[in-house]
């Protein structure tokens, strides 16, 4: 018996394989994708995850039904907290939700492929390389797909820039224009507080090949984290201006503001 | 003196392979074969001249002559781990053109030409689902794959000049099943295989039995263009060997100059350092144009693949 196969006869409850499988994801006879992503190392790491979204960050996730059943969707989020815990508990938000779960991908750090193990354990539970082709062909199969157009931008960014979006890429309006994929926008509001960075050793992260390392306490806090789903929204895919692509994206980065504002604003303390 | 034809005339190239064998046995029924191998001189059977031959000699020519052929199916690439970086040139980039130059030359209608997906290169950027419009990288990584790109890249430039030979391009994922003895299927074959300690990259498998099916639809379909060849069915590499019954063999991945210092070191046939980065980033391909455009379904799914290498072992 393999350890996958092991574990997951230790971990994995009935109930959670039957909320899965209530999910269409196209995998081969062997139950890969061709991202990486394996129904069984999936279905372990959320019987681990159960306890972290609940218990430890006592997730809140309000209007998650507003993500479509089907169909190519981008859930377009704020990035924050050195680490992409956002991501992984936006996925998990969707993943579990009573009515037509869905399993989102979340696009990853270029570097991530190149480190061992870690690379491959976030194929296999549905992370992506952040490469425009990977999203352009997982909306063409209709995956919904999380992306942080901040990106290391936003994850990196210090606790005094906490809750300030910092610029958003165009790519993902230009994606969701080409596919005519729904976008989702989330306020994500917690996140900010699990790892508070005071500094960034640039020359060290340059040395390293990684985007940042932050000087922070080696902890990751039990913040209590709100994620607010807004309305989808829709672009028509005509061939615009930049300049019309960038007015677009304004509006998405409004919404997340307005997400993030109201997160806040439900917020009765930081643990 | 001219060899009169009573059904269209093949010449296959490659034929002392296994899938080349293959193909001789799916078309041999309705096509006069002519087989040739560089390597050796490969028994058929009476109604199949085979010869062993190098296309660079002048004495090449006197097949086109003779034999009237109606199509050509290249699939004599020497493979990385035979021969010189300069004989391989010469054998598939030299000799590939004077094969397409001949078939200009001689009226030929039909050109196939086996290629392989490592052209696109193993980058550790590399997109899923790698189409066939993507730039061929694997050059960066190696010059022991210049002759495969450079082979590609020629029959792009023939294919262009010369719109009558109906080239068809074919990029196969890897090449599977009795008899190939490619690195991959030595590597399935193995008790022990050498893995990259954290990396287990997706990978395809295509049997040799579906990979013959679809150079003979590629052939008779007649529709010239560049397609990559998979199933649509993912594994990862280590996962597969643990499916085939190997024992795993872990090697220090980090950093890159160690794996590549070790498997230089040791020569190993089955795991050569030119093709290291090919067990640590995936290459996954979109075969979904080839399945579409020629209607090719796949008969042997990747269990019974890699069941085929585990019951070898236990025989």
């Amino acid at each position: 018996m393999s350890l996958r196969s092991f574990l997951k006869n230790k971990l994995v409850s009935q109930d959670l394989v039957k909320q899965l499988d209530k999910i269409e994801k196209p995998v081969g006879s062997l139950g890969y994708d061709p991202w990486g992503f394996n129904v069984d190392t999936n279905q372990i790491v959320f019987s681990l995850y159960r306890a972290i979204y609940n218990r430890y960050f006592r997730v809140e996730a309000n209007g998650v039904e507003k993500v479509p059943s089907r169909g190519p969707v981008l859930i377009i989020a704020n990035h924050s907290g050195q680490l992409p815990i956002d991501g992984t508990l936006i996925g998990y938000s969707i993943a579990t939700r009573d009515k037509s779960p869905r399993l989102p991908r979340a696009m990853i750090e270029r570097f991530f492929p190149t480190v061992p193990f870690v690379g491959n354990f976030l194929n296999q539970v549905g992370a992506v390389l952040g490469d425009p082709a990977n999203c352009a062909k997982m909306l063409e199969n209709g995956e919904a797909v999380i992306v942080f157009p901040e990106g290391v931008r936003g994850s990196g960014k210090l606790y005094k820039d906490r809750y300030q979006l910092q610029r958003f890429g165009n790519g993902f309006m230009h994606l969701a224009m080409k596919y005519n994929a729904t976008i989702v926008p989330v306020g994500v509001v917690g996140c900010e507080e699990t790892i508070p960075a005071i500094a960034n050793i640039k020359p060290l992260a340059k040395l390293l090949g990684v985007p940042y390392v932050p000087i922070a306490l080696p902890v990751i806090f039990p913040a209590k984290v709100i994620l607010n789903f807004g309305d989808p929204m829709h672009f028509d895919s005509k061939d615009v201006l930049e300049d019309e692509v960038t007015a677009r994206v304004e509006l998405v980065k409004q919404e997340i503001n307005r997400l993030i504002d109201k997160g806040l604003n439900e917020r009765k303390r930081l643990f | 003196m001219d060899y009169k034809n009573t059904k269209p005339c093949i010449l296959i190239t490659g034929a002392a392979g296994a899938l080349a064998q293959q193909v001789i046995n799916r078309l041999r029924d309705h096509y006069q074969i002519v087989a040739i191998d560089f390597r050796e001189q490969v028994y058929l059977s009476e109604d199949i001249p085979s010869f062993r031959i190098d296309f660079n000699k002048r004495v090449f020519e006197d097949l086109f002559r003779k034999y009237h052929f109606d199509g050509v199916i290249h699939m004599g690439r020497m493979l990385a781990s035979e021969e010189t970086r300069s004989r391989r040139y010469n054998a598939n980039v030299l000799g590939t053109q004077k094969l397409l130059d001949l078939s200009h030359k001689y009226g030929i209608k039909k050109v196939i030409v086996l290629s392989t997906y490592h052209v696109y290169g193993a980058h550790a950027y590399n997109p899923a689902l790698i189409d066939e419009t993507a730039p061929l990288k694997a050059t960066e990584l190696t010059m022991d794959l210049v002759d495969s790109v450079e082979l590609e890249n020629l029959a792009n430039i023939y294919f262009w000049r010369y719109p009558d030979l109906h080239i068809t391009i074919l990029r196969p994922c890897n090449i599977v099943g009795p008899g190939v003895k490619n690195t991959i299927s030595r590597l399935l074959s193995s008790r022990y295989s050498p893995v990259l300690l954290g990396f287990s990259p997706m990978m395809q498998f295509i049997h040799i039995d579906d990979m013959a099916d679809a150079i003979v639809l590629a052939y008779e379909k007649n529709s010239p263009g560049v397609y990559n060849v998979s199933p649509e069915d993912w594994v990862s590499y280590q996962e597969a060997l643990g499916l085939c019954g190997c024992t795993r063999i872990p090697i220090l991945s980090v950093p890159p100059a160690i794996p590549k210092f070790i498997t230089k070191s040791l020569k190993l046939r089955s795991f050569p350092s030119y093709l290291i980065n090919y067990f640590k980033y995936p290459v996954v391909i979109d075969g979904r144009n080839f399945a579409k455009h020629f209607d090719f379904k796949i008969k042997r799914p990747l269990k019974e693949i890699l069941r085929y290498y585990k019951d070898q072992k236990a025989n």
